[in-house]
């Protein structure tokens, strides 16, 4: 298992967000966690990249306990996390988020993944040159998933992609995420739009108020009546 | 390949040009006082501008490059002026003055650097306004320590110290600040200070060790401060501790944010500005505190960015930065 969670509890002062969950991601797979506002799916990426401290449970990357790495450490190590919000570098140009990324790396080294962002992404090549505050919704969700590329991360933890764009770039954009995938990185996927992810992931889980109340095969999630009535809306 | 042979190609001619100029400038600074074109007063403000673009340059790095509100920049200075000071007066012999004096300047500013760890560690965990306070409480606890020690003069202040700050000193430390500030921050490790301010998560999340990161800016920054300290304390001859109060850093801030921040070029423009101006005001008397300052008022409705807020002129950028695309700071308005 690339990623191996185990009996995580996230609390945030009373509130318990994420109540012993367990969670494992193989190398190679797509994976998908989805439930309502509030359920925890943020809480258990934020826990993953060292952002929020656990209050209970281990988390295994690649074999090793994570426990005692900061978060800069874990982004080093190959866990790449694309934040809710984004967190645009917004005063420096689009290059310039791309290349600080890339940060620790020599600058000779990073051509190629700066061209295999531009490819992937033409529209920001389009911009390069722009203030990151100046992009669209849609841009900037591209700019973030650009500077994870960058970090050449093992593991992409990518949270609500999809929030906040016009449908088409919703289909763009999981179109890229499995484009990623095909290249050989890892992806655990946070969204609220349950029909979109699951066509793309191999597997699923369904969390409810920090409890995984389902897992399997997206297929199986897919035709589960109980996702059906609850997460599509049929 | 051809490409990286034309950058330094251009590099190392960047290079030429910024040693040729630095001589230059040493020179004009030694031969100007020393053939008597340029008068003593002339000569005095000049040394002020060079201490305050010291000042504003290093100021600058934690508040326009690192993005946090520092206030008290006015306590690392007096660090390193007493430090300095006590060096060439009392440690030293006298007439070894002119020798010891670039080694009393360092160590000024080394300890001051050592007290930037004070504003440091408190950075990680808070920022805004609350660190402001932080740096404020700072500038006051130096100032009292300094009130309280008798050794030191106490509040009578500190004297003694020969007259070593010379037009030469001053602007080789202006050109030293000058070139380690550029080269800090178009290096790996000026990227991961312009992330923290940027967003401080997003900077961890792309692997920058922000805590390491600011104990860097604010020693390095303090560091600088302290050796303009040394610079004030041997060309004034006389310090006291009300030198060094919050009336100083704001003067400081001033001037960073007059130049503009995360901006070299608008330091040496604000400080020079500022000086320059308060020094030309100097006939109306109590009257310049109230035009200096609604001068200000006026530059920051019409340019609240400050004159060069977030730019960068060419000659201070990178040479390579067509080829590496970093740098692109100058063409933004």
């Amino acid at each position: 298992m690339l990623l191996d969670i185990a009996d995580l509890w996230v609390i945030y002062d009373r509130i318990q967000a994420v109540r012993g969950v367990d969670l494992q991601v193989a190398e190679g797979e797509i994976v998908t966690l989805i439930g309502a506002n509030g359920a925890g799916k943020s809480s258990i990426l934020r826990a993953i990249s060292g952002l929020q401290p656990l209050a209970q449970g281990t988390i295994r990357f690649a074999g090793q306990d994570l426990a005692k790495w900061p978060p800069q450490i874990r982004a080093q190590r190959g866990i790449a996390h694309v934040p809710e919000g984004r967190g645009i570098f917004g005063s420096l140009t689009v290059q310039e988020n791309l290349r600080l990324a890339a940060y620790g790396r020599r600058d000779d080294q990073i051509q190629a993944d700066l061209d295999r962002v531009y490819a992937l992404f033409p529209r920001l090549a389009e911009r390069r040159q722009q203030w990151g505050s100046t992009l669209s919704g849609g841009e900037q969700q591209m700019l973030a998933v650009g500077r994870a590329l960058m970090r050449r991360g093992r593991l992409l933890l990518l949270d609500e992609p999809s929030m906040g764009l016009a449908p088409f770039l919703v289909k763009e954009i999981f179109r890229i995420i499995q484009d990623i995938n095909r290249q050989g990185t890892t992806v655990l996927l946070v969204e609220q739009n349950a029909n979109q992810a699951l066509k793309i992931a191999h597997r699923g889980y369904v969390l409810e108020t920090g409890e995984i109340i389902l897992a399997g095969a997206s297929t199986a999630l897919l035709g589960n009546p109980m996702v059906r009535k609850a997460y599509l809306g049929h | 390949m051809k490409k990286s042979n034309q950058a330094s190609e251009r590099g190392r001619l960047g290079g030429w040009y910024w040693t040729l100029g630095s001589l230059a400038l040493l020179a004009l600074a030694w031969l100007l006082p020393a053939s008597g074109i340029m008068n003593l007063y002339l000569q005095q403000v000049l040394m002020y501008v060079g201490i305050n673009i010291i000042l504003t340059l290093s100021l600058n790095l934690v508040n326009g490059y690192m993005g946090e509100f520092s206030v008290g920049h006015a306590g690392f200075m007096a660090v390193g002026a007493y430090v300095a000071a006590i060096l060439t007066v009392a440690v030293f012999p006298r007439a070894w003055g002119p020798v010891v004096f670039p080694l009393a300047l360092i160590m000024g500013g080394l300890a001051a650097a050592l007290a930037g760890l004070v504003v440091a560690f408190p950075s990680f965990r808070t920022r805004g306004d609350y660190l402001a306070i932080v740096t404020l409480a700072f500038n006051m606890i130096v100032k009292s320590i300094l009130e309280n020690i008798n050794a030191v003069g106490g509040p009578r202040g500190y004297m003694g110290m020969s007259k070593l700050s010379n037009l030469v000193w001053v602007v080789f430390w202006v050109l030293v600040t000058l070139l380690v500030l550029r080269n800090v921050i178009y290096s790996n490790l000026g990227r991961g200070i312009i992330a923290i301010r940027e967003d401080e998560l997003a900077a961890n999340l792309v692997s920058v060790n922000t805590p390491r990161l600011k104990i860097y800016a604010f020693c390095l920054s303090a560091f600088f401060a302290g050796v303009a300290g040394g610079l004030y304390a041997h060309l004034l001859q006389f310090i006291n501790p009300r030198s060094f109060s919050i009336l100083k850093s704001t003067d400081m801030l001033v001037m960073v944010y007059l130049g503009g921040i995360g901006s070299l070029a608008g330091s040496i423009l604000g400080a020079s500005l500022y000086t320059i101006l308060m020094e030309l005001l100097r006939p109306l008397e109590l009257w310049r505190w109230v035009v200096g300052p609604l001068l200000l008022v006026l530059l920051m409705i019409f340019r609240p960015t400050g004159i060069m807020g977030l730019k960068e002129v060419r000659w201070l950028q990178p040479t390579a930065s067509e080829e590496t695309g970093w740098g692109k700071v100058a063409r933004r308005s």
